[in-house]
């Protein structure tokens, strides 16, 4: 029985609101709060990246697994705001939890899927019986292009899955991926802020994607949307995951656990893989959860998990997405903010 | 100074805060030391320091040196690990007025400091106040 | 071994010395030094010097100095224990002479620290500090005597006003020596209004940035005899020890060890106790610093600095004098120059030259000398004969 063994989140303290954004650009707060179904956002510190967060979270799986880290043989860390354009994130969490030296490590990227990928392939390894413990994380701290829309949404934060066969507390079911070649957001090198393709970001790439992915997933599993406690879907803003449930007969119930997006803002490769977190410090044994993630270029991930008698003894183990998400956030004004994402021109010190 | 043979040095005590305790007498040293104060012993055990503490002296640095700038005011403090063993470090995401002799704290781990835009990042450990 | 005076002193004017280069301020104050020790020609140079390096890109420079003095080829050697190479270079002149090595030796100290920004001189100062414990994690050393001071104040009811009070009589005091850099009066607000720098530390709280040069002649006391030129200064005790260079690696943060110990070995060599010294001048890198040595040294019990300070004992007028000169807060802190202006002030006092400062009757003084944040400290007690 493969599954998860031990999970874990992280979110900065730091946020900004809607309207502390809108207010220097000129923009219409209430109506890019309604337009986003979306009021705040996580903003790192200064001292915050992908791999402190990647890190942080992967610690709050390790306590849950109660494992030591040299048995971890596998981590990836998917983002798309990694630190080092080259060099690997991965290898600085196998160091924090001693997973060193006898392990494999690979940093992914795929827009906001990245972080799904790796626990795919996490999940791929222990099952083949390649490795004992194996881990995917997704984690970002994405930038939006200052006066962009994405600015009032890109946010930071992380979890972190770690894949295993014994003591599992929620067992994957059921896997299905989806892709196409869609370019509806990118990146290209040396560049600072991703652009994307407005309007047709929606129909043709989200939509059109984690359709794909949910009604693969669901005819591979031979499940329906009533079958399911939870799901969790890539949460960009608060407007598409919500729609997309609705599309596909979920409803809300099903969804408000793991909808974090009103007052995290999109944590990208963290997105989804934090709604599963959030899901899995509720979540009672029996209960099946679908998760489909989303990442532009364009594809999604879909799992089917179900937890399991051992998850209650570990929820308390390490402290849980909603606590790092509401309690006593420290709120940023404009000028701190682009302080601490360095959108500030200054001298270069001497 | 900032290079990545000293970023590499330093990663067991800066990322999993690997310490040294004397074989004889059983103090901990941190860094690691090759030869004990106390006893002169050379022989010691590896040794993980907690990773709660509390505050036993702090202070807010408004004037920051090179490459600390952008943080500035930032906190820092003595904490006490729940062994008794002391460090100094940052101490993250804290007000200043929330500072205080006895204020709890947790270890994260938390970029450090850079060799610049295009040089290597070093990470290790802060205490951060319970939220 | 054989017993040492100091037969010549001399200093620059301290601070922010623009047209004057590391080996112009050295060269100066030398040849003051010499000019009234009556020598021309000396047998050895240690000059006691912080980081030239790193403030004026120069290193081996007890060559330089000694050639720029034109003593060159007499040996010429820099020693350095952070802020207190001043106070290492007349111990290390001390051993040259006592030991017969050398007969009349020059010990100066030197920094030059303008010629690098504000930040760079930050950065210079925090090579003082453990590297890896303390720098690396953003710590200054206006941060490290913060910590003292948070944890004194705690512990010892220590107030703020207290350490005020450190820096508004040391600029009483400073006020009247023209080679002071900061010659004006300040109040307890001032200080405590004044930008912060280090919680609870603020920027009159601090010593400043400062270029300048100091030195001394000494010989063997049998050989100054026969000068017979001004009163005979005799050092009596020179002691150096040293600690952890860490703060927070000390069984005790407001302890400064270092102090205590070198103090305690200064004292048993010239056979005296605490109270038989008539004042001191004492490392005032910031207020909480001379708060902590009045307390290392004996001159009041452990926890007692700030009310002591209150309460007025270490004034011009109190029963303990302490930084007649206006200490580093008023005078300057070139670092590396700290050490030997202190001795140039004693000398100065129990010579009776100091003027409008001249402290009465006194016939015994000591300089205490800290490197960093107590890792190390060079006390030595002075006698006029």
């Amino acid at each position: 029985m493969v599954g998860i063994v031990g999970y874990g989140a992280y979110i900065p303290r730091y946020r900004i609101k809607v309207e502390e954004i809108a207010k220097v650009w000129g923009a219409d707060a209430p109506s890019y709060k309604k337009g986003l179904m979306l009021r705040e956002k996580s903003v790192p510190g200064p001292d915050q990246d992908v791999i402190t967060i990647a890190v942080e979270a992967a610690r709050n799986a390790m306590k849950r697994a109660g494992i030591s880290g040299e048995k971890v043989g596998a981590i990836y860390v998917g983002s798309e705001s990694h630190p080092y354009a080259v060099k690997p994130s991965g290898t600085a969490v196998a160091e924090v939890i001693g997973a060193v030296n006898d392990c494999h490590c690979a940093d992914l990227s795929f827009a906001c899927k990245a972080g799904s990928e790796g626990m795919f392939l996490a999940y791929g390894l222990v099952k083949s019986g390649e490795v004992e413990y194996a881990f995917g994380i997704g984690a970002d701290t994405s930038q939006g292009a200052p006066g962009d829309a994405l600015e009032y949404s890109a946010a930071a934060g992380g979890a972190a899955f770690l894949m295993g066969t014994k003591n599992v507390v929620a067992t994957l079911d059921c896997q299905y991926s989806y892709m196409s070649d869609t370019p509806d957001f990118w990146r290209r090198e040396y560049m600072h802020y991703p652009r994307h393709a407005g309007r047709f970001t929606g129909d043709m790439a989200y939509f059109k994607h984690v359709r794909g992915g949910v009604e693969g997933l669901l005819k591979k599993a031979g499940a329906k949307p009533k079958d399911f406690k939870y799901i969790v879907f890539h949460q960009p803003n608060g407007k598409f995951p919500v729609r997309m449930a609705k599309d596909l007969g979920f409803s809300d119930d099903q969804v408000k656990t793991g909808l974090l997006v009103p007052t995290l803002g999109n944590t990208y490769s963290g997105a989804s893989p934090l709604g599963l977190s959030a899901i899995l410090d509720e979540a009672k044994p029996g209960d099946a959860i679908l998760m489909c993630s989303f990442g532009s270029g364009a594809g999604s991930d879909g799992f089917i998990f179900t937890a399991t008698k051992a998850l209650p003894k570990v929820q308390g183990r390490a402290k849980k997405t909603r606590d790092y998400l509401d309690t006593n956030p420290f709120y940023l004004d404009y000028g701190t903010y682009v302080k601490f994402r360095r959108k500030i021109r200054k001298n270069v010190e001497d | 100074m900032l290079t990545p043979a000293i970023v590499r040095r330093n990663t067991p005590q800066r990322y999993r805060m690997e310490a040294a305790k004397c074989a004889k007498c059983g103090k901990v040293f941190f860094p690691p030391r090759l030869i004990c104060d106390a006893c002169k012993s050379r022989t010691f055990k590896p040794y993980t320091l907690p990773q709660e503490g509390t505050v036993v002296s702090h202070t807010v640095i408004r004037t920051a040196p090179r490459g600390f700038g952008d943080e500035a005011p930032y906190c820092m403090g003595i904490v006490e690990l729940t062994d008794g063993t002391r460090i100094l470090c940052q101490i993250a995401d804290c007000e200043p007025e929330r500072l205080e002799i006895g204020l709890k704290v947790a270890i994260e781990f938390r970029k450090i400091q850079e060799a610049g835009e295009s040089g290597v990042i070093a990470y290790g450990y802060k205490a951060v106040p319970g939220r | 071994m054989r017993d040492v005076a100091i037969i010549g002193i001399g200093m620059t004017d301290f601070g922010e010395l623009w047209n004057d280069s590391l080996r112009d301020l050295f060269v100066k104050a030398a040849l003051e030094a010499m000019d009234d020790a009556g020598v021309d020609h000396i047998d050895g140079l240690v000059a006691g010097c912080m980081s030239p390096g790193l403030f004026a890109g120069q290193e081996h420079i007890g060559s330089l100095l000694a050639d720029y003095l034109g003593q060159a080829p007499i040996p010429g050697v820099r020693v350095e224990s952070a802020c207190a190479s001043g106070g290492m270079a007349l111990r290390t002149g001390i051993a040259y002479v006592a030991s017969g090595m050398h007969d009349v030796v020059l010990c100066g100290g030197v920094e030059k620290m303008t010629d690098v920004s504000g930040a760079q001189a930050t950065y210079a100062l925090a090579t003082a500090a453990d590297q890896d414990a303390e720098a690396f994690h953003g710590a200054t050393f206006p941060g490290l005597y913060a910590l003292m001071a948070t944890a004194h104040m705690h512990t010892y009811g220590t107030k703020r006003e207290d350490l005020a009070q450190v820096a508004v009589k040391n600029h009483d005091n400073g006020m009247l020596n023209p080679h002071a850099q900061y010659r004006m009066k300040i109040t307890v607000d001032q200080v405590i209004n004044s930008v912060k720098v280090a919680d609870p530390l603020n920027i009159l709280d601090c010593s400043p940035i400062t270029d300048g040069a100091a030195a001394v002649i000494i010989c063997p006391l049998e050989m100054a005899k026969k000068l017979k030129k001004k009163p005979l200064v005799k050092i009596t005790g020179s002691a150096h020890a040293t600690d952890t260079i860490a703060l927070h690696q000390r069984a005790d943060m407001t302890w400064l060890k270092s102090t205590a110990d070198a103090a305690a070995s200064a004292y048993k060599q010239a056979g005296v106790k605490p109270s038989q010294i008539d004042f001191a001048e004492v490392h005032d890198c910031f207020t909480i610093a001379e708060i902590c040595v009045l307390e290392a040294l004996g001159v009041v019990k452990k926890g007692q600095g700030g009310k002591a300070t209150r309460e007025g004992l270490t004034a011009r007028d109190g029963k303990f004098p302490v930084n007649p000169s206006g200490g580093l807060k008023s005078k300057g802190h070139p670092v590396g120059a700290t050490g030997i202006a202190q001795i140039h002030e004693i000398v100065t006092q129990l010579r009776g030259d100091a003027g409008k400062r001249q402290l009465k009757g006194v016939k015994r003084g000591l300089a205490q000398n800290m490197g960093g944040s107590g890792g190390s400290a060079v006390v030595h007690i002075l006698e006029v004969l």
